[in-house]
């Protein structure tokens, strides 16, 4: 697991390359999915079409128990592509991991904190715009003092707590996944008994990785709306 | 996060512009998304809602419209039972009306015969009597021009007289 990330600087600016590949790979395949799923739609609903459509009702329902869908149904879109992208992203990895010339080059994406945070940062950003879009920026700032005036630098922290464990969480979990997983296939699979003994962990391993993929992803856009209906809606 | 990049396992250097290549492919992907397959998703959920909503609109509508024809046909063939109901009264009191007329006619014909038959019997008896009158009379005459023509006895008298009665029921 000693492995470098291929760093390039363009512009003045670094970049890793190996997440600018995996960042573009799982866009592009979220993209193609949706895209193919959505091209022979029809009022009665067959094949893809309908696992859309479930994708859909499924975040409806994640925005409906946070606020109403007045207000709500305008992140709809946010909250079907945020959840499509992390699920991907999360998938991404757990086939292999391709590495070449020591540097690591296939792996998912949210793996890298910076990537998480980046969407950490971007969700938590999108409420504070949209609290102050749909309450006004006075309504907005008073909230800051509610339900008690002395609470203002709790509120404060919090903001920066809920962006940390937005992003830390998805990450670390991911992460965690990642590195058990290439310790089982690489460390221990050495030789024939430990390729024998590696095979059953690695095989649980892999489907509860699956697993924790779909649940980051579901709480990532369960978070998502948390904060944004802590935002936007006026009864607390 | 640059002093958090050194306590995170397996951060590989803090890489700025991965920042916002991830922020801009997310809202490219989320522009795409939107004009490619959210939007005509939710525009064909949206038109199944509606035909949806139409299509049991209409059932209700339908509904309603039956109910009330049925109620309506309903109503026809109470009017209906009614009119054949009136029209079998009609007729039966057409019927006793009717019974009541012939039989009086009967009765008054049957009068009527009597009474003409009664009269006729009256009118032959007084033919009758006075066909007999017209007859003794002509016996008598008969008789007396015979007493004139020959005197005769008390036996050939009898004999006269019987033959000439026999004659007269002959006649008659």
């Amino acid at each position: 697991m000693n492995h470098e990330a291929p760093l390039a600087e363009f512009l003045g600016l670094t970049f890793n390359l190996s997440n600018v590949l995996m960042i573009t790979v799982a866009s592009a395949i979220v993209f193609l999915i949706a895209f193919i799923s959505t091209r022979a739609l029809a009022m009665k609903p067959t094949g893809m079409q309908n696992f859309m459509e479930w994708i859909m009702d499924f975040v409806r329902n994640i925005i409906k128990s946070n606020m109403d869908w007045k207000t709500g149904g305008s992140f709809h879109i946010l909250g079907i592509t945020l959840i499509m992208y992390v699920a991907i992203s999360n998938f991404l990895g757990l086939p292999f991991a391709i590495t070449y010339d020591h540097y690591l080059w296939w792996k998912s994406p949210t793996a890298d904190p910076i990537v998480t945070m980046t969407l950490a940062v971007m969700v938590i950003a999108l409420t504070h715009y949209y609290g102050i879009r749909m309450k006004g920026f006075s309504e907005y700032g008073k909230d800051f003092f509610r339900p008690m005036g002395f609470l203002f630098p709790l509120k404060i922290i919090e903001e920066f707590a809920n962006t940390l464990t937005l992003g830390l969480r998805l990450y670390g979990n991911i992460y965690a996944g990642e590195i058990l997983l290439g310790l089982l296939a690489g460390s221990l699979a050495a030789g024939f008994w430990g390729h024998l003994a590696a095979v059953i962990p690695t095989l649980a391993w892999l489907g509860f990785s699956v697993f924790i993929g779909a649940i980051q992803a579901f709480i990532f856009v369960m978070l998502t709306m948390v904060y944004m209906a802590h935002k936007v809606s006026s009864d607390h | 996060m640059f002093t958090l990049d050194a306590f995170v396992l397996g951060a590989g250097g803090f890489s700025e512009g991965d920042i916002l290549f991830q922020l801009a492919m997310f809202l490219i992907l989320l522009f795409l998304l939107k004009k490619f397959a959210w939007g005509p998703l939710m525009g064909i959920m949206k038109q199944r809602e509606d035909h949806i909503a139409g299509e049991i609109e209409a059932a209700e509508r339908s509904r309603t419209e039956a109910k009330q024809q049925l109620e309506e046909q309903r109503q026809l063939l109470k009017e209906a039972r009614q009119d054949a109901q009136e029209l079998i009264e009609n007729a039966r009191k057409q019927g006793d009306a009717q019974r009541e007329e012939i039989i009086l006619a009967a009765r008054a014909e049957s009068e009527r015969m009597k009474e003409a038959t009664l009269r006729e019997i009256e009118t032959e008896k007084d033919q009758a009597v006075a066909a007999l009158r017209e007859q003794v009379a002509t016996l008598s005459v008969l008789v007396a021009s015979k007493v004139i023509e020959k005197e005769l006895t008390v036996e050939e008298q009898q004999q006269l007289i019987n033959e000439t009665i026999a004659k007269a029921g002959d006649l008659r």
